[in-house]
């Protein structure tokens, strides 16, 4: 027993050092994926499915798309992943931490660039390195797909819009046969520049365990 | 009087401003004095002719008076024209700051306005009249209402709400560390000093210490809103000095009834704190159920357009006064109607009422804040002062001090729990941007006359106020500048940005519910659903109930866009910003292979220009509503029309791109930045009062707007002929007739054509 908890305990201090989480954090997130993985080694998309949170969620297909990609692994691979484990879990979690006092401005802009192509990835479907009008608007879609016929008429609409600032703002002058082929990761990090994602794009990762909340999954 | 002449005179420059300024200045205080004067004479006339009447019926034989052909009768206007005189002066005197732009660049706004107070005080006592004081009535019921009910209106709320904890820390822990350490240290020293000031009790030394320890909203808002700040800073500064009114009402109330009582205990302490609570949720609450009046009321107005801006007024002054019957907070009343009124009221008022509500906030409120920073000058000069170095100075030392450790300790606390810490460069502006207004200064005015203290603590108080406006306020822009703190980014709306606030709310929402803990997103996201489902459905009208925040942003930007064409003129090209990307370049290049029509024969292409124009009259009509001139009637107030035609133009411009079949007519399209209306002026081209029949004949380049079609080509097209582009013209009205018929039906289920769209 003492032997496998100090196993593990090496393995978390590994997983922080590697994802940049404390050591409390890794624990409660480990703890929460034996939540959600009923004690077993990984999760399947259904498991993440059907946390009943989420089913309230526009964009819950991608969101669960995002944990079973692998660009967001950073080893440099592409392709989805039929089941993952605690590691990769770990990875995708960490593109929501916050950055702290020390961050150094070369750091927040990393981390910036980081939160951006996770972005990025979620949009760009099939890894062609560009977001077409298409997975634009797919997007846009998806975001109005509560709001009934009337966000599918306008999410095309808003798309075209959305793609033409784009466009205007990056590459003023085209001439009128140019097309503009999708939006590449650095007009998308031009457009965003004013969002700040280092600030905006993270979640508060408890140091405390919260063993007092409910467990997020169907009992079914 | 002597107006009419210095209006003239003041088109003549910057210099002849000043002077103007100058002798208007001298007129106003002449004449708000000699008004007194002349009100004494006309008491002591008619005294004279009671005294004379007796005698009267003895001197009727006699002479007659003429009949007056010009008489002067100044009570009658006494009082507005006094008023509007002070405004007036008011106004003009931010207009000379304005022009001469030296000053308005070094100086902030409020000091100069608190100068010219100062100076027309002196006119004033010179003149040895009784000068208007700010007393407590004027200020917290006329002046102060204007500036909080601007403010809580715009305030921002993602903002607000984000940094909701810090807000409330440094407003109820750091106005009550402020009030207790100033309060108590100025009693210690008061003890040992001795001589005249061992009359201070411990009381009195709270209650003051809690009047000058208040951050000022007004005060904040006329420094901080010149210096750009970022977005931060100023809510937290901003912020807290709104809430802070509740743990101020509270503390003056309870000092001074103790005052008046003599003793303490220890419950009292705690009805203390339940009082606090009591005004502060109270405050929240009455201003909330004003809103909801507010917003519920909104939604009927659809008939009786021009009377909406009112109703956000009076209810929101509502619910400021029915807060003050209660003693509860009415700047959190005011804070609270305006922000649960603001997203209803918008969804459901026309774009002008929008427009309308917007300008007069501004409008009064900047009356107001002028006006009150001049009467603090012109009361600083008449109030009755006790000046005491010791106190003086110990005040002004003691506020910064008690300042600096506050937010130093605070800030320790609060970065434990925050995720985006607070750096010192934003300790120290949240620091030095803690100014002290008028607010002290009226809370000052309104203790009792019995506490004798009282004109010591006036000129204290007054004495701190200056320091913080001026000094303060004139340094802390260059300190922003040498600290290079991160200003605000100016960034219009930007479609993009909006797609992915939204899009990263649902993310975050998603991640804290698969991580599992309920956190800020989820209890927001929870909200907005609550929202969506019960509340939006009463309290707006018809359709825009359902409509997503994401469409309604879209409708709103075009909206913009499309005033700023019909504002920028039909044939003028859009403005600098003015990018050569339109439509065609993005979409998919694969269907352009296929956009070869197939060829009309001469029969067919007849049938199509008599359908057309039959549905032409129509589209005349509709459209010329649009002109230049119409839209000041506005016909189109129903938001759902504009929607319509605007979706037929974004329609209308890429079926023009898709079917237009010589690549060189693809120059024909004219450069938009965005999707929009270039097209709209080109439509222009039909002439009004032209019968359809005539229209066969070739567009002409008679009217102005006629000129953009056959002008924004390109020379080199000039020599095609006029048969192609009849046909293009009738390939757009084909397309628009189309457009209309389909998007009469768009908003509920896809109209006939749907599909043929899809297969571009």
């Amino acid at each position: 027993m003492g032997a496998s908890q100090t196993r593990s305990e090496h393995k978390h201090q590994h997983l922080a050092d590697e994802t940049g989480f404390s050591l409390e954090q890794v624990k409660n997130l480990h703890k929460r994926f034996q939540q959600l993985s009923g004690n077993e080694e990984t999760i399947s998309r259904e498991l993440l499915d059907s946390v009943p949170a989420l089913a309230n969620n526009p964009i819950r297909k991608q969101i669960i798309e995002a944990f079973f990609d692998k660009r967001n692994q950073h080893h440099d691979e592409v392709g989805t992943c039929e089941e993952i484990g605690f590691e990769q879990f770990l990875m995708v979690m960490s593109h929501f931490r916050p950055p702290t006092l020390k961050t150094t401005v070369e750091e927040k802009e990393a981390m910036r660039r980081e939160k951006l192509r996770f972005l990025f990835n979620m949009h760009d479907t099939d890894n062609d390195g560009t977001i077409t009008l298409a997975e634009y608007r797919k997007v846009v879609e998806e975001l109005l797909s509560k709001s009934g016929d009337i966000g599918q008429e306008a999410a095309k609409a808003i798309a075209d819009a959305a793609m033409l600032e784009v466009a205007s703002t990056n590459v003023p002058h085209m001439a009128p046969e140019d097309f503009y082929e999708g939006i590449t990761f650095e007009h998308f990090e031009q457009i965003l520049k004013g969002l700040e994602m280092e600030t905006r794009m993270h979640i508060r990762f408890l140091d405390v365990g919260t063993t007092t909340m409910a467990c997020g999954k169907s009992t079914s | 009087m002597c107006e009419p002449r210095a209006a003239r005179r003041s088109a003549a420059g910057p210099p002849l401003t000043g002077f103007v300024c100058v002798l208007l200045l001298v007129c106003v205080s002449v004449a708000s004095a000699s008004l007194d004067v002349g009100n004494n004479e006309t008491r002591r006339t008619a005294a004279a002719e009671t005294a004379e009447d007796p005698h009267h019926p003895t001197n009727s034989t006699g002479l007659k008076k003429a009949f007056p052909v010009l008489a002067l009768n100044y009570d009658y206007v006494r009082k507005p024209f006094e008023i509007a005189l002070w405004i007036l002066l008011a106004l003009l005197m931010k207009l000379g700051f304005h022009i001469i732009p030296r000053v308005s660049n070094v100086v902030p706004e409020s000091c100069l306005l608190i100068g010219v107070g100062l100076l027309v005080g002196g006119i004033i006592r010179a003149i040895r009249e009784e000068a208007p004081v700010l007393n407590t009535e004027l200020f917290f019921l006329y002046l102060l209402p204007p500036i909080i009910l601007d403010a809580g209106y715009f305030l921002p709320i993602r903002a607000f709400t984000e940094n909701m904890g810090t807000i409330l820390v440094f407003a109820v822990v750091g106005t009550l560390w402020n009030a207790f350490f100033i309060g108590g240290m100025i009693f210690g020293v008061c003890q040992i000093e001795g001589a005249q000031l061992a009359g201070v009790d411990l009381l009195s030394c709270l209650l003051f210490g809690t009047i000058v320890s208040a951050v000022d909203p007004v005060a904040v808002l006329a420094v901080f809103e010149e210096i750009h700040i970022n977005e931060l800073l100023y809510i937290l500064v901003f912020g807290e000095s709104l809430l802070n009114d509740a743990v101020t009402v509270v503390l003056y109330h309870l000092f001074e009834e103790f005052s008046h009582a003599g003793t303490v205990t220890v419950a009292d302490a705690f009805l203390g704190i339940a009082c606090f609570f009591v005004v502060s949720l109270g405050g929240i609450m009455v201003g909330a159920i004003y809103g909801l009046l507010g917003a519920f009321t909104s939604r009927f107005t659809s008939h009786t357009r021009v009377i909406e801006p009112l109703f956000v007024f009076l209810y929101s002054y509502m619910a400021y006064l029915s807060a003050e019957v209660f003693h509860l907070s009415g700047i959190m009343s005011l804070i609270a109607c305006g922000v649960t009124m603001r997203p209803y009221v918008e969804a459901n008022v026309s774009h002008k009422s929008y427009t309308t509500i917007k300008y007069f906030m501004k409008m009064w409120s900047s009356v107001s804040e002028t006006l009150i920073f001049i009467f603090l000058g012109v009361s600083t000069v008449a109030g009755p002062h006790a000046w005491n170095w010791t106190f003086v100075i110990l005040t002004v030392v003691l506020c910064l001090v008690s300042r600096v450790l506050g937010v130093i300790g605070l800030t320790y606390i609060i970065n434990k729990f925050r995720i985006v810490k607070l750096t010192k460069k934003d300790q120290f502006i949240m620091a030095y941007g803690g100014l002290r207004g008028a607010i002290a200064f009226s809370l000052g005015f309104l203790l009792t006359d019995d506490n004798e203290m009282k004109s010591m603590f006036l000129t204290a108080i007054i004495t701190v106020i200056f320091f913080t406006v001026i000094v303060q306020g004139m340094t802390i822009r260059p300190l922003v500048e040498l600290l290079a703190v991160k200003r605000k980014n100016e960034s219009k709306g930007s479609i993009n940005e909006e797609i992915h606030t939204q899009f990263l709310d649902h993310l975050l929402t998603g991640i804290e519910d698969v991580c599992g803990h309920y956190g800020h997103h989820h209890w927001k996201d929870k909200l907005n659903r609550f929202n969506k489902t019960y509340v939006k459905r009463w309290l707006i009208a018809g359709e825009r109930s359902t409509e997503p925040q994401l469409i309604s942003f879209y409708n709103k930007m075009e909206m913009k866009q499309a005033m700023m064409l019909v504002e920028s003129g039909s044939a003028a090209r859009p403005p600098t910003h003015a990018s050569s990307v339109s439509m065609q370049n993005i979409q998919p290049r694969e269907s352009a292979r296929g956009r070869a029509i197939p060829s009309i024969s001469k029969s067919r292409e007849q049938e199509i220009r008599k359908v057309l124009r039959g549905h032409l009259q129509n589209t005349r009509q509709r459209l010329r509503s649009y002109s230049r001139h119409d839209l000041l009637v506005d016909p189109f107030e129903d938001h759902v029309s504009e929607v319509r035609f605007r979706k037929q133009r974004v329609e209308m411009e890429r079926r023009m791109s898709h079917y237009l079949t010589v690549p060189a007519n693809r120059q024909e399209t004219p450069a938009v930045r965005k999707v929009c209306f270039e097209p709209e002026h080109r439509v222009y081209t039909y002439d009004d009062g032209e019968s359809p029949r005539g229209r066969a004949a070739q567009p002409r380049p008679g009217p102005a707007d006629g000129v953009s079609l056959v002008s924004e080509s390109p020379p080199g097209l000039g020599a095609r002929g006029p048969d192609q582009e009849q046909e293009v013209q009738e390939e757009k009205e084909e397309q628009e007739e189309q457009d209309q018929l389909k998007l009469s039906r768009c908003l509920s289920d896809p109209g006939p054509n749907h599909n043929k769209e899809e297969e571009e």
